[in-house]
Order: structure tokens, then C-alpha cells, then sequence
């Protein structure tokens, strides 16, 4: 990723010592949702940030999308400090998709959903038209523009959603747990539309979830743990940390989960694999291939 | 039971009628709403019943697909005819058997209303049945826009409108979600006394309601990151086009009117 | 108390313009005391079946036979509540089910529904929140003032306070993070065996209907297309492709594994845990490492 030397890409988000506490009238009860939370988020980088729920994941989604302020530290989005002012104008320069796909459909048919923000941003209709249509394309909906939502299916309907965020050309897509409410096929036609931006744009991700494939296909991860930053590196790395990450509640790759299992029953493994691919070629190498 | 009522459905398609504008089939319906008060002979209702089956053909809806699905109605016209032959005695004794006696006043009023009655709710079915919930909506904020100067608040109100139609089946697929959880844990909501009956709706209500702030709370939210601020400075998606098929309807509409006011007694 | 299908029909909306067929000629049989998985597809028909398992929905043709009781087309109302009494669903997000002032009234309803006199159905509702694992104190709170996870344990009680002697599970994992996800299938296994129940399972997730089912039903398309043992049905992997329908990881990693090395494994390892066992067996004969 980042290295000195190399020209620093342009920087997207970035996070000062962030800290929140909800305010409760119960003295005792009001404990930091977040505390002390930095980091940096890169142009064209794919971020995921998981934990268990009440992990304090989704308080660090609402700061970001500045549904709240910081009590403490700041929060710089498109190098600006987040604040009331400046909030309508860096909104319209992201796109949100959230977990409820019901609850975020305002249009009554696919693209007048995918048109609700351009509207509101005040976009000339001549203009509305292509930008709905080629929103819809990189999302493979354009065949199902007069679809009312509740004949869509909830990966549909999320890739509706994504859409409708592309439709102002964002800088920034954030996915607050959207495939969470997903059956596996939906789930898996939301990450693959994602993929595929990702791949023809180079649009920077963040990814909030606990959705194990989605971790893997980030560049970095963030680890949330009890409002604080348990982790950040890539998979690789994270995934390095096998038993604090289950101590947390979290999953791990199937191929890691086995690696574990077959050291237990006595096989020799050079430490644990991250693919199924790197575990059976291990093992084909070093039994077989004699 | 539900599931069986197109009164009050949308089902699209591309006739003539499908095609109008909304505003052009709402002030026409409009307008027959006041027009069918003109009516008060034979000629005129067969004249109201002829133009309505006209309408229903040019929309191309299928005679049996429409009073199939509006059968409850239909009994409700029955009963209006029966009400009518029982109470209205004027008029000479047309039918005489045991203690019912059906005088020709009764008849001819009884099926007046009912024809009446068939035309407005064929009418206001056909509407909503070759016109989208959105059209209308847009139909009528449009057509409503100059009481903005009165302060009315056009462009909310039409908000309201199609967010509440929007979430008509969302929120009916959620009633009966959660009816079926509640009969599964031995709720009845169809025997017992009138009060044991309310109190049996209490299980159903209370997570409908809770569900449905919810969902408001998460759409207010997913509008406002996506930068709705009400209507000031908003463009529209949606434009409306008034065609000389629009114009076409309404002439037709005046030489309906023509008929009828030439025609009543 | 067996529950067994017998050509099956039903139709969505009969005599409308509307109508709609969504089960065709179903046929099974679910044995008392078995786990049963029900898999399919979206659409395939699946959550209308189980509307069927407890008579919430009467077949429009065939019969559902429910220990002693027969229902067809024409099984009045009364009947169908008795047979609710003995078979409980836990829906899809059973939260939503929760209405009363407290937690304790809330696992009441059903009990106090079915003729349960109040005094067992309170007794009864202090010992589910214990076998859940949910903090005692707990029952004079509001079921609105929980968390997620809570939610759903106390929704779960609700079900199994009329101690029904068949339950179904409609997804009861949906939204769950994976630990909470974990802990409620384990929570379900450990019922099943202590309590004696019959447990139907209806999931998107091979890898659960594997690891914890002895029965598994293949719905497609609105009819039962394929039953056997979880061994039987995921040995079919071409066949479950067809249904659009996957395999269990650790079947896939044991094909993938059997492909490369050449060496069949002793049997079709339905969990992580028994195909490192398989694995270890063949890489043991296979004479170590090199």
C-alpha cells in the first residue's frame, strides 16, 4: 500500500483521536462508544472495518456520515474538518448504502430511486436521464427500471441502493453493513457489484461488516473492539491474530479454520492458510509430490 | 380475502387510457364525478353505463377480471338495489308476493343509485388501475401547484403521498408476518367476544407500530445523507407530458357532458 | 409426533385474478425426534411449506398429516389451533413479535393462549431465561429496551414456553454476527437433544443444514425435488448445482482435495472437524511429511 517514498495518493477520510459517548441521563451508564480512534483512509483504497455488534462500528459509521459529532478529536472527510456547515456539500461527494433494504428504497420504481438524490441536488432533468441508465448499468439493474420495490429481491434492492449513490458520481462509497440482511445469493451479487466498480473506477470503499468474504477482499482492515481499534492491517496480517479475532467473536477463513483442525489430529503445516488454494497446494507439495 | 381486491391496484400495461397523462384522467374522472349528478332519466343512465363500458374496453381490461375483483363491491350495489325495492313506496305495486310488495318507484330508484354507484367506483377503478400510485401523485401535485401561493405545502403533502404508497405492501407483508407469529403462539384473533377480539389485536398493533417508526426513523435518515432538504431547489425526475391524446380525452368528455345535459329530463 | 406430507398443493390467492401457484405435489416425511433441514433456493417454495408444518396455511390439495391430526383443504379453525400447540415457528427476525410491557408477560402469551394456567406459564418463563442464558433480572424489563441479541433469545423463549414437541426454525440466525449466529445453532442443537424435540431447520446455510441436520429436503421450484441424509445430499453436488443450490465447504475443500491427490477420503466430511480427521488419515498413509 503506502510506502514512503512513493507519492502519497490523496487522502479521503481521516480520523484524529475520535472519541463518543452517547449522553444518557444515567451518569453511570453513559460508557465511550468510541475512544481515541485514528486512522486514514487513502484515494481508491477498499477498507473494511468489522466487529462484533456493539462493537461501537456502527457509532463510527453515523460520526463519518456525520449523523453525529465527535465530543472529542476530528474527523477530516475530502481534507475538510466534518462540521455542520460544510455536511450537505460532503455528503453529496459520498454515497451510503445501509443494512434494511426496505427501510433506504424512497422511489416507487427502480429509477426514480436512483434519481431521489440527484433531485435533490437540484440536477437538470436532461442530465438525470444518462446518469440514471449508466448507474443503473454498473450495477447490471438497467433492465428493471419500472420495478417497484417490493417485487425486487433484497440483493436487487440493495444494488438499487448502490446505484442510486453512484448516480452523483461519488468520491467515496460507504457500505454500513449492507449485505447483513441478505440471503447468500444477494449477499454475493452485492459483493461482486462492488468488485466489479472497484476494478473499473477505482472508487474508494468502506466497508462495515462481519461478513468474512467482504474482509478478504479489502486492501485494509480495521478491527473494532469495545469502541476502540483492535487492529489495523490487511487481511493477511489480521488474520495472522486467528485466536484474538475468535475471542472477539469473530469468524476466520474456512481454509484457516481446517489448517487449525488439521494441527490438532497431528499434520505439520507451515502456520495457517488464507485461501483454500495456498492449504491444499501446501499439502500436495509437502505429502505428495514425492 | 385481500388479495382478491383490485380496487385501489395498478396494473400496468399500454392502451390508451394507461397512456394519458394523469392529469388529463384525473380531472376527467373528476369531472364524471360531478357530470354522473346530472343524470335523472333512462337515457342519461344508459348513457353513463354505455360511455363506462366504453372506457373499460379502450383500457383494454377484461370485463370478467374486473367485476371478479371487485365482487365485494358489486354485493355492496346489490344491496343498495335491495334497500331500495323494500323501502321506497311510491309509485303503482309492480309486484305483490306474500308480505313483499316492490312498487315502480322503488325499482327505478333502486337501480338509478345502483348504476350510479357502478360508474363512480368502474370510473375511480379504472383510474387507478391504468395509472400508477406515482402518476397520480405527480398528477395532483401538479395540478394542485398554484395553491403553493396559499402556503399549502403541495410538494410535502405529494411526498407523504407516494412514500405512504410505497410502503402500502411493505407494511401489509409485514402485517401479515407478524400475524402469523402471533397465531403461531396460539393468538385468535377470528372467536370469542367482541372485547376478547379488540384485546387480540393488541399483539398484532404494537409490533406493526413499533416496526413502522422504525422504518420511518431509518428512511428520514437514508433522505437526508442522500441530501433531501425539502422541496426548495429539488428538480424532478418525473416529467409530466400532455399529449393530444390528453386533449382528445378531454373533447370526448365535453361531448359525454353535451349528451348528458341534452339528454336529462 | 411424525408430520408427513402427502402430495402436497397450494395456491396463493385461489379463484382471483391473482392466483398463483406455490406448491406442487410435496411429498415427505419428517420421523419424530429427527433434525431436519429444509434447503432451496429463494422462491423455491420453502417458507410456504412451513406455513403448512403447523397449519398456519391449509394445503389446497393433498394433506398434511400432523401426529394424529389430518389436515386437508377443508380442516376447520379449531383443529389448527390444537395442532399450533404442539408444533411452535420461530420466524425469520422473531423480535418482531415482541409487543408486551415486559419480558416475562412477553414468553407468557403463548402458554396463557394455549390453556396454560398462569402460575406454570411464570414458572416456566423464569426457567427459559435461564436455559437461554439471558441475566435474570431481565424479566420485569420492557422486551423494547433490550439489544438485538437479547431480543431475539427472549422472542425464542416465547416459542418454546408452550413446550411444543416440534419446532421450526425459519432462519433464526438472520442478522446475527457470526458469534451470536454460532451461539443460537448451538443453542438449538443442545434443545433438540435435551428436550426431544423434532426440529425442522429451513436455512440458506449448507454448512448448518451439514453440521447439525440428519434429514435433509431439497425444495425447487415449489416440490420436494431430493431428501436423504445430509451425507446422501451433499454427496450430490451436480444435482444440488441444478437447484441452485451449493455444497458445504468442507465437502467442496474434500472434493477439491480428492481431485488433486488422487486418494478418496473415507467418507463425505460434513463439518471442518471430521475432514481434517479424513484428511489426517490419507496424509498419514501418505507416509508424512516429505
Amino acid at each position: 500500500m503506502i510506502q514512503s517514498g512513493v507519492v502519497e495518493l490523496k487522502e479521503i477520510l481521516s480520523l484524529e483521536h475520535v472519541s463518543f459517548t452517547y449522553a444518557s441521563e444515567d451518569v453511570q451508564e453513559s460508557r465511550k462508544a468510541l475512544e481515541d480512534i485514528s486512522f486514514t483512509i487513502r484515494e481508491g483504497e477498499w477498507i473494511a472495518i468489522v466487529g462484533h455488534n456493539g462493537s461501537g462500528k456502527s457509532t463510527l459509521a453515523k460520526l463519518i456520515i456525520g449523523l453525529l459529532f465527535p465530543n472529542e478529536g476530528t474527523i477530516r472527510v475530502f481534507l475538510e474538518e466534518l462540521g455542520e456547515e460544510n455536511l450537505w456539500n460532503i455528503r453529496s461527494r459520498m454515497g451510503i448504502v445501509f443494512q434494511n433494504p426496505d427501510n433506504q428504497f424512497v422511489g416507487s420504481t427502480v429509477q426514480d430511486d436512483v434519481a431521489f438524490a440527484l433531485e435533490n441536488n437540484g440536477v437538470p432533468f436532461e442530465k438525470m436521464v444518462p446518469r440514471v441508465h449508466a448507474a443503473l448499468a454498473q450495477v447490471k439493474m438497467e433492465s428493471f427500471l419500472d420495478h417497484e420495490p417490493h417485487h425486487l429481491s433484497g440483493g436487487q434492492k440493495q444494488r438499487v441502493a448502490i446505484a442510486g449513490a453512484l448516480a452523483l458520481e461519488p468520491e467515496l462509497l460507504i457500505l454500513d453493513e449492507a449485505t447483513s440482511m441478505l440471503d447468500p445469493q444477494g449477499r454475493d451479487e452485492v459483493i461482486r457489484v462492488v468488485e466489479e466498480l472497484k476494478r473499473q473506477t477505482g472508487l474508494t470503499v468502506l466497508s462495515i461488516t462481519h461478513d468474512l468474504e467482504e474482509v478478504l477482499l479489502a486492501d485494509r482492515v480495521i478491527v473494532m473492539n469495545q469502541g476502540k481499534v483492535l487492529a489495523i492491517g490487511s487481511p493477511a496480517q489480521i488474520f495472522e491474530r486467528g485466536d484474538e479475532l475468535e475471542a472477539i467473536g469473530l469468524d476466520l477463513p474456512f481454509s484457516m479454520k481446517l489448517s487449525d483442525s488439521l494441527q490438532k489430529e497431528g499434520i505439520e503445516l507451515n502456520g495457517n492458510h488464507m485461501s483454500e488454494e495456498e492449504l491444499v497446494n501446501e499439502l500436495w507439495t509437502s505429502y505428495f509430490n514425492k | 380475502m385481500m388479495e382478491k381486491m383490485i380496487f385501489g391496484r395498478y396494473i400496468p400495461g399500454h392502451s390508451f387510457v394507461h397512456r394519458l397523462d394523469p392529469r388529463s384522467k384525473l380531472i376527467f374522472v373528476f369531472l364524471f364525478i360531478v357530470a354522473v349528478f346530472f343524470a335523472n332519466n333512462t337515457a342519461t343512465y344508459a348513457v353513463l353505463l354505455a360511455f363506462t363500458l366504453l372506457t373499460i374496453l379502450t383500457a383494454r381490461i377484461r370485463l370478467y377480471f374486473l367485476f371478479n375483483g371487485l365482487k365485494p363491491i358489486l354485493f355492496l350495489v346489490a344491496f343498495t338495489l335491495l334497500m331500495h325495492f323494500i323501502f321506497t313506496k311510491e309509485g303503482p305495486i309492480l309486484f305483490e308476493w306474500k308480505f313483499i310488495r316492490i312498487y315502480e318507484e322503488g325499482l327505478r330508484q333502486g337501480i338509478y343509485i345502483s348504476i350510479r354507484f357502478l360508474v363512480l367506483v368502474l370510473m375511480t377503478t379504472i383510474l387507478t388501475l391504468t395509472t400508477s400510485p406515482i402518476s397520480i401523485t405527480d398528477g395532483m401535485e401538479t395540478l394542485l401547484n398554484p395553491l403553493k401561493k396559499l402556503k399549502l405545502p403541495v410538494h410535502e403533502l405529494a411526498l407523504m403521498m407516494s412514500i405512504s404508497l410505497r410502503f402500502i405492501p411493505t407494511l401489509m407483508d409485514e402485517t401479515d408476518k407478524i400475524m402469523k407469529a402471533q397465531l403461531a403462539r396460539g393468538s385468535d384473533l377470528t372467536t370469542g367476544s367482541l372485547k376478547e377480539r379488540i384485546k387480540a389485536v393488541v399483539p398484532l398493533l404494537v409490533p406493526l407500530f413499533v416496526s413502522a417508526f422504525k422504518r420511518a426513523e431509518d428512511l428520514a435518515i437514508a433522505m437526508e445523507v442522500r441530501g433531501y432538504r425539502g422541496g426548495e431547489g429539488r428538480t424532478r425526475y418525473r416529467q409530466l407530458d400532455w399529449q393530444w391524446r390528453d386533449t382528445i380525452a378531454l373533447v370526448i368528455f365535453g361531448l359525454l357532458l353535451i349528451a348528458l345535459l341534452w339528454l336529462r329530463s | 409426533m411424525d408430520i408427513v406430507l402427502q402430495q402436497v398443493g397450494y395456491l396463493y390467492a385461489k379463484d382471483s385474478p391473482f392466483e398463483k401457484r406455490a406448491l406442487r405435489d410435496v411429498n415427505a416425511t419428517i420421523p419424530s425426534g429427527s433434525y431436519t433441514a429444509i434447503i432451496g433456493h429463494t422462491g423455491s417454495g420453502k417458507s410456504t411449506l412451513l406455513l403448512h408444518l403447523n397449519g398456519l396455511l391449509k394445503p389446497s390439495e393433498g394433506s398434511v398429516r400432523i401426529g394424529s391430526t389430518l389436515i386437508t383443504s377443508d380442516t376447520k379453525g379449531k383443529a389448527l389451533k390444537d395442532v399450533r400447540k404442539h408444533v411452535g415457528i420461530v420466524f425469520q427476525f422473531p423480535e418482531h413479535q415482541l409487543f408486551e410491557e415486559t419480558v416475562e408477560k412477553d414468553i407468557m402469551f403463548g402458554p396463557m393462549n394455549f390453556g396454560i394456567p398462569e402460575e406454570e406459564a411464570r414458572s416456566r418463563a423464569h426457567e427459559l431465561i435461564e436455559l437461554l442464558g439471558l441475566p435474570p433480572d431481565i424479566a420485569q424489563k420492557s422486551p423494547f429496551d433490550l439489544s438485538g441479541g437479547q431480543m431475539r433469545r427472549v422472542a425464542i423463549a416465547g416459542v418454546l414456553a408452550f413446550n411444543p414437541s416440534v419446532l421450526i426454525l425459519d432462519e433464526p440466525t438472520a442478522g446475527l454476527d457470526p458469534r451470536g449466529r454460532k451461539e443460537i445453532m448451538e443453542l438449538f442443537h443442545r434443545l433438540h437433544e435435551e428436550e426431544n424435540l423434532t426440529t425442522i431447520l429451513v436455512t440458506h446455510s449448507m454448512e448448518d443444514a451439514a453440521r447439525y441436520a440428519d434429514q435433509v429436503l431439497v425444495m425447487h421450484d415449489g416440490t420436494s425435488v431430493l431428501s436423504g441424509t445430509p451425507e446422501d445430499v451433499f454427496g450430490k453436488a451436480e444435482e444440488l448445482a441444478s437447484y441452485r443450490l451449493g455444497i458445504p465447504r468442507s465437502v467442496r475443500f474434500q472434493r477439491d482435495f480428492e481431485t488433486l491427490t488422487g486418494k478418496p477420503l473415507g467418507q463425505l466430511a460434513l463439518t471442518e472437524e471430521q475432514l481434517a480427521k479424513e484428511m489426517a488419515v490419507v496424509l498419514k498413509e501418505a507416509g508424512g511429511r516429505k
